[in-house]
């Protein structure tokens, strides 16, 4: 099986604190991959090795067999990597629409001289980002908000947003970091149908991290369960929710809350 | 080349580095708990020179006499000048900001850093030249070996030890030095904790303001010149050997302050432009090389 | 849709520039109000440079003058000691190439000092930058071949209204493509979250150096005009003051507005000139020093500004004609 995403024996350190311990998956193109564990199990410091924020102490990520372990976290999100933040990272002084436009940027070719003497080269490129923008934020019903701020949206458009920003850069993998954090069930219901058609309609591949049991069992094909930085379960969704050691974990520590 | 390196070179970069600490001392205990590089406190020091050489001639039209308790009663003018300006700023430019983006709080700083300096300028009474300042105390010289020590340099390294140890004590052992420890870490936690952040960040300006005017009056009487931008450079310098040590770190600033002394009493013996830029260039290189500084904590922050 | 591509500012500034031009030569407007106007545009030049590293890539520059002082001195020693050439009209090719190269030589260092803000942010930088204005202070003090603490004399008078004007009105313009464009919104991106920025594929050092390249190069040429204009260059003129009224000027008006930047450099250009009359005439009826007064009250500005009104004049708002339509020349 050729994965998409693959990582290699993968420990990471905060000074003496083991954070990450030696993990070990693939992913395969296509699905939607959940990872769940209770809090300071690991899972955001997964996600900044994986995107070049963090370091790794040891092991290694390959996209499609390429090694993309610790390079620049730009060059990996060109390589096909987009990722969201737990606690949003909007660019709330810009329009919502340049959100989008910004997240383009890095496959615009024109020069900024040509950009200054406005050029038709450049006039065109913006033309096509712009509409192309206009088309993103049509699939995640922004587009009637596109000529206001970023920061005086309501919290779940900006969860739209950010995943906008992030299919904006033409991914082929999408990580999400608890994009169901802080909604209402309404909104949860709403996040679940939308994160299941951006991965039809863009043909992404989905990583999510979640802490709601209920987005992970509903949506992901696949679910691996962490617990202080080890894999303590993993399968089918159905599977894992009946796994001895997950209940322990999750039901027993944290109750029944999630 | 030994000679730049003797014991008379060592002797003065100490002298100099003790003022550096007491003025290196207050910024880090600032920047520690209000995360502000407070770009005014060069001036503080600047300002407890001149109530130092204030009160010695107020005094000494009443009193008479000089010597010893004379020189202890400026040290306690110039620490209460110092203490009172910064506490000034304090509540009427910094307290207003404190929820805004630090940047506000920065060039506020460099605003009220302007005004005290222009202000003094301005004055008819202080001026913009130079003054000399009085002799509070009858220099002696001392031959030890081949250097010559005089007791300017025992006065400023004991006046800077007493103050230094008396900051460990206050910060180790008080209820309020725990406060302060406690409100750098964590200023939301500390509140939580039934801690009044707001009383804590004005005792560590008074604390820091009272150093930098006891540097001010050490400053004054060893190299006896006065001026309205004299609290530039040093606070400048000493702000760089608060990040050599590593920012917000009290053992950190006095280590600073020492090797800046230090390096710069030999940088200029080598040669004055040297000496001139050495600051900057120590500033650069650590914050290229180690950004934390010799004795900081790694930051990490949360994503 | 025709209106929407006439390019406005350029008809604003044109009417603009004829007007001030007829007022002078009519007599409406003397020369020393001419001479004034040439400073406010290039403190025009320098604070909407200033804008594009602080206001609109969100760095901290505190050294903005030292960025002029090798653009003025560059450009100086090139027109004064290399050819020494007289102000007439043949030379003015010489005088425009002294000002580019003075120019470049600025982006050089901008591009130095924008190194240690790919690690750097807000205060650091700040003091980074400080420093290396304070540098650049102390290598022009001991420099003797271009005067050194005397500073560079007897520099050509090259700088004149037309020659000011349009450098100002190119960096405008120049600065105000770029923020409107693709690069512009990779500019405000790193503003306003850089992690995000660098996570939907942006090179942030890149663009972090250039904004520094490019905010240096336009401060670079106007130091050259600036030293052109009062015939010669002295280290303490470039000095932290002189950044710090170039930042008074970008928060008075409002950082990231470009239109801010422009109101307030002529706003407190003119302020400058009108305290000095009134201070030195008050002087010298009263025989005091009352100079410093000015400084005081600069200082007292931005202290307010920053408590009472930290947006400035404008905020982020630009006045329309600044602002280009979506497909707007």
């Amino acid at each position: 099986m050729s994965a998409l995403l693959s990582i290699r024996n993968m420990t990471h350190y905060f000074g003496g604190l083991k954070a990450v311990s030696e993990f070990s998956y693939d992913i395969p193109p296509g699905v939607i991959y959940g990872l769940i564990g209770p809090n300071g199990s690991g899972k955001t410091t997964t996600f900044n090795l994986i995107t070049g924020i963090y370091r790794p102490t040891q092991g290694q990520v390959f996209l499609e067999d390429r090694d993309i372990t610790a390079q620049k976290p730009y060059l990996i999100v060109r390589a096909g990597i987009g990722r969201t933040f737990q606690n949003l990272r909007i660019f709330g002084g810009m329009s919502v629409l340049d959100n989008i436009r910004a997240a383009k940027q890095y496959r615009a070719k024109s020069w900024m001289l040509s950009s200054v003497l406005r050029l038709p080269g450049f006039m065109n490129e913006e033309k096509r980002i712009r509409d192309e923008s206009m088309a993103l934020l049509d699939v995640l019903h922004l587009a009637d908000r596109a000529g206001d701020l970023a920061r005086n949206l309501p919290y779940g458009a900006l969860r739209r947003l950010e995943i906008a920003r992030a299919l904006a850069t033409e991914p082929k993998l999408l990580l999400l970091d608890e994009p169901a954090a802080g909604m209402n069930p309404k909104e949860v219901q709403d996040l679940m149908k939308l994160v299941q058609r951006v991965r039809d309609e863009f043909k992404v591949t989905v990583f999510l991290i979640e802490h709601h049991m209920k987005v992970i069992m509903g949506i992901c094909e696949y679910v691996k369960v962490l617990d202080f930085g080890t894999t303590i379960a993993e399968g089918k969704p159905d599977d894992v929710g009946r796994d001895a050691k997950v209940l322990e974990a999750y039901l027993g520590k944290k109750g029944a809350a999630c | 080349m030994g000679s730049i390196f003797n014991a008379q070179q060592i002797v003065n970069g100490l002298q100099l580095g003790s003022i550096y600490a007491l003025i290196a001392l207050g910024y880090t205990m600032v920047y520690g708990i209000v995360r502000l590089i407070n770009f005014a406190h060069g001036d503080f020091f600047m300002v407890g020179a001149y109530a130092a050489y204030g009160a010695f001639f107020l005094f000494n039209a009443f009193l008479g006499g000089s010597g010893l308790p004379m020189a202890a009663v400026t040290l306690i003018v110039a620490m209460a000048a110092g203490s009172v300006v910064a506490a000034l700023t304090n509540r009427f430019a910094y307290k207003p900001l404190r929820n805004k983006p630090k940047l506000s709080s920065l060039i506020t700083a460099i605003g009220v850093s302007m005004l005290i300096e222009y202000l003094f300028s301005a004055l008819p009474f202080i001026g913009a030249s130079f003054r000399a300042f009085p002799v509070l105390i009858e220099q002696k010289l001392y031959k030890i070996g081949t250097a010559t020590i005089s007791n300017y340099v025992v006065i400023d390294l004991l006046v800077a030890a007493t103050l230094m140890i008396g900051l460990t004590f206050l910060v180790r052992k008080t209820a309020l030095g725990r406060a302060m420890r406690a409100v750098s870490q964590d200023k939301d936690a500390a509140k939580l904790m039934g801690i009044d952040v707001e009383r804590v960040i004005g005792w560590t300006f008074l604390i820091g303001g009272a150093f930098a005017g006891a540097a001010g009056l050490l400053a004054g009487m060893t190299y006896p010149r006065i001026f309205p931008y004299m609290g530039i450079l040093p606070g400048l310098k000493a702000f760089i050997a608060a990040v050599l040590g590593g920012i917000g770190n009290i053992p950190g600033a006095m280590l600073g302050a020492y090797i800046m002394g230090l390096a710069e009493t030999f940088a200029s013996a080598f040669n004055s432009l040297l000496g001139e830029g050495i600051a900057f260039a120590i500033l650069i290189l650590v914050l290229l090389v180690r950004p934390r500084g010799l004795l900081g904590e790694k930051s990490a922050d949360k994503i | 849709m025709n209106s929407l591509k006439t390019p406005r500012l350029l008809f604003a500034a044109a009417g603009l520039y004829v007007v001030i031009l007829v007022m002078n030569l009519t007599g409406l407007l003397n020369d020393y109000f001419l001479h004034i106007i040439n400073q406010s545009l290039i403190y025009v030049t320098l604070t909407v440079s200033l804008n594009l590293i602080n206001g609109l890539t969100g760095q901290f520059s505190l050294g903005h003058m030292g960025f002029a002082a090798v653009g003025a001195y560059v450009s100086g020693t090139i027109t004064t000691l290399l050819f020494n050439v007289k102000p007439t009209l043949v030379n003015y090719p010489i005088f425009v190439l002294a000002l580019v190269i003075g120019g470049l030589a600025a982006a050089l260092v901008g591009v130095l000092i924008g190194f240690p803000s790919l690690r750097l942010k807000g205060d650091y930088l700040a003091i980074v930058t400080l420093g290396f204005g304070e540098i650049i202070r102390t290598i022009l003090n001991n420099i003797s071949v271009v005067g050194g603490p005397r500073g560079l004399l007897g520099i050509p008078k090259f700088s004149n209204f037309h020659v000011v004007f349009v450098v100002a009105f190119v960096t405008l313009v120049v600065v105000r493509n770029l923020a409107q464009s693709s690069h512009g919104r990779a500019f405000l991106a790193i503003r306003e979250n850089e992690l995000a920025a660098e996570l939907v594929g942006l090179n942030t050092t890149r663009y972090k150096v250039m904004a520094f390249a490019i905010g240096a190069f336009f401060a670079g040429v106007a130091g050259g005009l600036l030293g052109h204009l009062l015939q010669m260059a002295h280290p303490t003129q470039f000095g932290f003051l002189g950044s710090v009224l170039v930042l008074i000027m970008l928060y008075a008006g409002g950082v990231g507005s470009l239109t801010g930047s422009v109101i307030a450099a002529f706003a407190l250009t003119f302020l400058t000139e009108t305290l000095r009359m009134v201070l030195d005439s008050l002087s010298d009826m009263t025989n005091l020093p009352l100079g410093d007064w000015r400084m005081v009250l600069y200082a007292l500005l931005l202290i307010l500004i920053m408590l009472f009104r930290t947006e400035g004049l404008m905020g982020t708002r630009e006045a329309k004609i600044v602002v280009l339509k979506e497909d707007q020349l």
